[in-house]
């Protein structure tokens, strides 16, 4: 048998049993890599369930920086009896398995191709501890022990993790470095280290920070000054609005008096959440929610309120599998029609589509002046892969200059000066209107909000020019805010191409990897990728100027390619869909074969006529 | 119709309040609702409750869901800033802007098809928050918009105009009000303005959630012999517990002498509220005793009126999140941005 044998590049999948503690010891394993300069990539494949059911975790390490999800599994830490044959199954042939040995196991059990390497972890914690829970919680750590002895990677790195992690815990400590030792001896003495996947200390993380997106986008509504936050729990978005109180509990309170400059409500539904977000909104505070797929249909009638009369919300959707209730706690991008053109009648939103944990910050905080801005809901397009994974990213990044855009709202100065104030007029030809905020001026400037036709003063009207007016004025207010979303970013090939790939958020790690792979079997790709919707001119450009453009994403029916040929007026012929969506994230093998094979057919087909 | 205005001109004898306004002042729109509807005179009782108390108008916000009763924002307080929403979701609404700026006086507007239905989850949470607003329900029994279908409040028993008999049992807004937490819980009617303007006053000085249900017959469709909400049923049975006499900041007003008991509430602002007993042995500070005593008046088919239920000293959801005293929608980056030296720390925590 020939056994794997790599250096800092390789990919190890933990299955545990939910409930466990096995998160934080797994969490110990991928933060010891990285402190020892490999980036690495985790990802959590858990179920909708607390306690009991499977639960993976799946480590990639790689020493140049790859931080899509590979794809194989190199060394599979099988600590779950439920699992155990697919988890046998999914190792790569060559590649190793490592499983609790205190109850034997028939030799069919194994394959042959596979090396095995059983560690007795729970007689030797029973023999070790009393309490059942400290059995379990070190039966984990031994585990990291064991392993960090096999690939040689230094114990002394993980102890000092735990040093942050006790600070002022002596006992934990000391325990947790004990329960440590004793795996990494035990490995040392009976298990024959190293194995062949190896650890070495590297210098390729930078300055980059490990977190997952939706800290990233709690934090970008702390600094971007959100102080209303109304949600509703829902997997896999809560943790944006935990994270948003957890930090304002820290940063947001008046020294002086110990008074919240905030407010969280847990409403009672998704569309209370956005009831308040609105409600605050047009009262002129920051407001937002943070939603999944199934909230974000609970809320569309209150997005189409919210377009129409006009008011600032930010929606932070975390995508899930769907339709209906789908898979709660697997990853799609499959919300983009829906959202896109959320609510009755002709409706238009603007969604931002952030990459990794640094884009979900910087378009949060920037989704909150887009809202004020443009007085429409703005949502920030992330999903399960980027914000229930921790990930390598560039830090987050303030600058002191920066000063939030309240938009358009007139006070009562300019009021009293005697500016006409018409609150769905368009005076600047940007097809934004002026708005005041309630209380500002005693007789001047009051408005009637509602969700009916208006005329341009908000008084209600259902004449056709006024109509039509309104609708009109909404569409160039849409066009405004094409130039003033975060514009697409190109990457263009190393040699001249006619073929170009579009694609967007959470793809984005595997898309890096896979230009790479392309590129060295001689397949050339200029690349876009697309940061928001509206869409720019350069969108239509860049399509304009290949003869043929895969569009990449993760859901079935092709969702941004449908809404690219539909805004852009294009002929579909145009448009390659590329389609991953069986709820694991996208890979770069999977990329690469799928644009390999097209390109190959392309390569024997007549050469399309360009639609003009 | 909404769109006229009515004549600025006002009789320069109108008197004027504290802050210098007239009670035209607080006026809207002409109103567009039928000739005699009930949510005319909860309007005008509206408008005198808010000149009485020196309210300036466009201190005041006012929002609403869908219906008859959600349009009538539209025609008073033409000065303040208003919000018709969507269907039965006035009261998020209200609570999210209550949350960006506490210093207005939030007024929710709703009828009963809006409440009561589709809104019941949402009136029942905001009530349980205990967010500082006046929640008026204008109780027909019936949708009148959409022309004469039973509401989710009809008696059961009661006849439609059309002849149909209702088979459901109702839904009791102040009983869940009561259940519920709200700490001001009044009930009127729109043919009692001399009840009903010192109710909204004493609810536009509660320091939590007040909610008020008015019955307020619907003449078009709901004012016919059969009915349990016409003005003639109501008027027979109603049943007044008790009177505000006054709410004034100036205790030594007096009342004019009237017989019964008079209970003095001192108010969370400071105000003094004085209750005229009408019924000796009912406490409106005791929930249970009032949940009771309004259940066995409905159970012998009389309508209880007046303030059923008060915690003077009531708390808010602001104080609940104990958030800062100045409006959350006037703070800037000093207050809210902790900055890139912050955002560095936390950097270096994520590595």
């Amino acid at each position: 048998m020939k056994r794997l044998e790599a250096v800092n590049d390789f990919v190890v999948k933990f299955a545990n049993v939910n409930g466990s503690g096995s998160a934080s010891a797994n969490e110990l394993f991928a933060k010891a890599i990285l402190r020892l300069g490999v980036p690495v990539s985790p990802r959590n494949i858990f179920p909708s369930n607390i306690q009991g059911l499977p639960t993976w975790y799946e480590v990639r390490v790689s020493e140049r920086g790859w931080l899509g999800r590979r794809g194989g599994i190199d060394m599979m830490v099988a600590m779950n009896p439920q699992t155990w044959d697919q988890d046998v199954a999914e190792v790569e042939s060559g590649g190793y398995l490592f499983y609790d040995s205190t109850r034997p196991l028939p030799a069919s059990a194994f394959r042959d191709d596979v090396t095995v390497i059983g560690m007795p972890v729970t007689a030797i914690c029973n023999a070790t501890y009393e309490d059942a829970r400290q059995r379990t919680l070190f039966k984990n750590i031994m585990v990291l022990g064991a392993l960090a002895a096999l690939m040689e990677i230094d114990t002394a790195v993980i102890e000092s993790l735990f040093g942050e992690q006790y600070r002022g815990k002596e006992r934990l400590l000391e325990s947790n470095v004990r329960a440590l030792q004793a795996g990494a001896s035990f490995a040392r003495e009976h298990l024959k280290p190293p194995i062949g996947l190896r650890v070495r200390r590297a210098a390729t993380v930078g300055e980059r920070i490990f977190v997952d997106g939706n800290t990233a986008a709690a934090l970008g509504c702390v600094w971007g000054g959100a102080t209303v936050c109304a949600w509703y729990p829902i997997t896999p978005s809560s943790s944006v609005a935990e994270a948003f109180t957890a930090y304002c509990r820290k940063l947001r309170h008046d020294p002086a008096t110990g008074q919240a400059r905030y407010a969280v409500v847990q409403a009672e539904d998704e569309i209370a959440s956005i009831g308040m977000v609105v409600g605050a909104g047009w009262n002129g505070a920051r407001a937002f929610t943070a939603t999944s797929g199934p909230g974000v249909s609970l809320m569309t009638e209150f997005i189409g309120l919210a377009y129409f009369a006009e008011i600032p919300v930010t929606i932070i959707d975390v995508q899930r599998g769907g339709p209906s209730t789908g898979m709660p706690t697997r990853t799609q991008q499959a919300d983009l029609l829906s959202t896109a053109y959320a609510s009755h009648g002709d409706t238009r939103h603007v969604m931002l589509l952030p990459q990794d944990p640094a884009e979900c910050f910087e378009f949060s905080a920037a989704a909150l002046d887009l809202a004020d801005r443009l007085q429409t809901p703005v949502f920030v397009m992330t999903d399960l892969d980027i914000g229930m994974n921790q990930r390598l990213s560039a830090p987050f990044h303030w600058d002191e200059a920066r000063r939030y855009d309240r938009g358009k709202v007139m006070s009562a100065e300019e009021l009293e000066a005697g500016r006409d104030f018409g609150r769905y007029k368009d005076v600047d030809g940007d097809g934004i209107p002026w708005r005041t905020l309630p209380g500002t001026h005693p007789s001047l400037g009051a408005y009637f909000t509602r969700g009916t036709t208006r005329d341009a003063y908000a008084r209600y009207s259902e004449a056709g020019p006024d109509y039509l007016y309104n609708v009109q004025r909404l569409l160039k207010k849409f066009a405004t805010a094409a130039a003033l979303v975060p514009a697409p970013e190109v990457r263009a090939a190393a040699k001249r191409s006619r073929l170009g790939v579009i694609y967007f958020g959470s793809t984005a790690p595997a898309m890096d990897e896979a230009l790479e792979v392309l590129a060295e079997s001689l397949i050339h790709l200029d690349a876009m990728r697309l940061r928001a919707y509206p869409f720019p001119a350069s969108v239509a450009e860049f399509i304009e100027a290949h003869a043929h453009v895969f569009v990449v994403e993760q859901n079935r029916d092709a969702q941004m390619r449908t809404l690219l040929i539909n805004e852009l007026e294009l002929d579909p012929a145009a448009l390659t869909p590329v389609l991953h969506y069986d709820g694991t994230p996208i890979t770069a093998r999977f990329i690469a074969q799928a644009i390999t094979r097209q390109v190959h057919a392309l390569a024997v087909a007549p050469r399309r006529e360009k639609a003009r | 119709m909404t769109y006229i205005a009515k004549p600025r001109l006002h009789h320069p004898t109108l008197a004027k309040n504290g802050v210098g306004y007239t009670r035209r002042d607080y006026e809207g729109k002409v109103s567009t609702l039928c000739a005699g509807c009930g949510h005319d005179s909860v309007s005008a009782a509206i408008v005198q409750a808010c000149w009485e108390l020196d309210v300036e108008p466009h201190r005041v916000a006012k929002l609403s869901g869908i219906g008859c009763s959600s349009k009538t924002p539209d025609y008073f307080l033409g000065a303040s800033h208003g919000f018709n929403t969507v269907h039965g979701r006035m009261p998020s609404v209200l609570t999210g802007a209550n949350l960006a700026n506490r210093e207005l006086l939030y007024l929710g507007i709703s009828g009963d098809g809006d409440s009561a239905s589709i809104g019941l989850g949402q009136f029942a949470h905001s009530v349980r928050r205990g967010v500082r607003m006046v929640y008026i329900v204008e109780n027909n029994g019936v949708y009148g918009l959409t022309k004469g279908q039973f509401s989710a409040t009809a008696d059961r028993g009661s006849k439609s105009k059309k002849g149909v008999v209702n088979n459901d049992s109702p839904v009791d807004l102040v009983g869940l009000a009561l259940q519920l937490g709200a700490t001001y819980v009044a009930r009127g009617f729109s043919g009692d303005k001399a009840q009903l303007v010192p109710l909204i006053k004493g609810a536009m000085r509660h320091g939590g959630a007040a909610f008020i249900d008015v019955i307020s017959p619907c003449v078009a469709f709901n004012n016919h012999p059969g009915s349990t909400r016409s003005y003639d049923q109501v008027r027979e049975h109603n049943e007044a517990v008790n009177r505000i006499d006054f709410i004034d900041l100036a205790p030594e007003i007096t009342a004019e002498p009237a017989p019964g008991e008079v209970l003095e509430l001192p108010q969370a602002d400071g105000s003094l509220m004085r209750l005229r007993k009408l019924h000796a042995d009912y406490d409106p500070t005791d929930r249970v005793a009032a949940l009771a005593q309004v259940l066995a008046l409905q159970a012998a088919g009389e309508i209880a009126t007046g303030l059923l239920y008060v915690e003077p000293q009531a708390g808010d959801l602001h104080a609940a999140l104990n958030t800062v005293a100045a409006p959350l929608n006037g703070l800037g980056e000093a207050q809210l941005c902790p900055g890139g030296g912050v955002l560095a720390g936390i950097n270096a925590g994520l590595r």
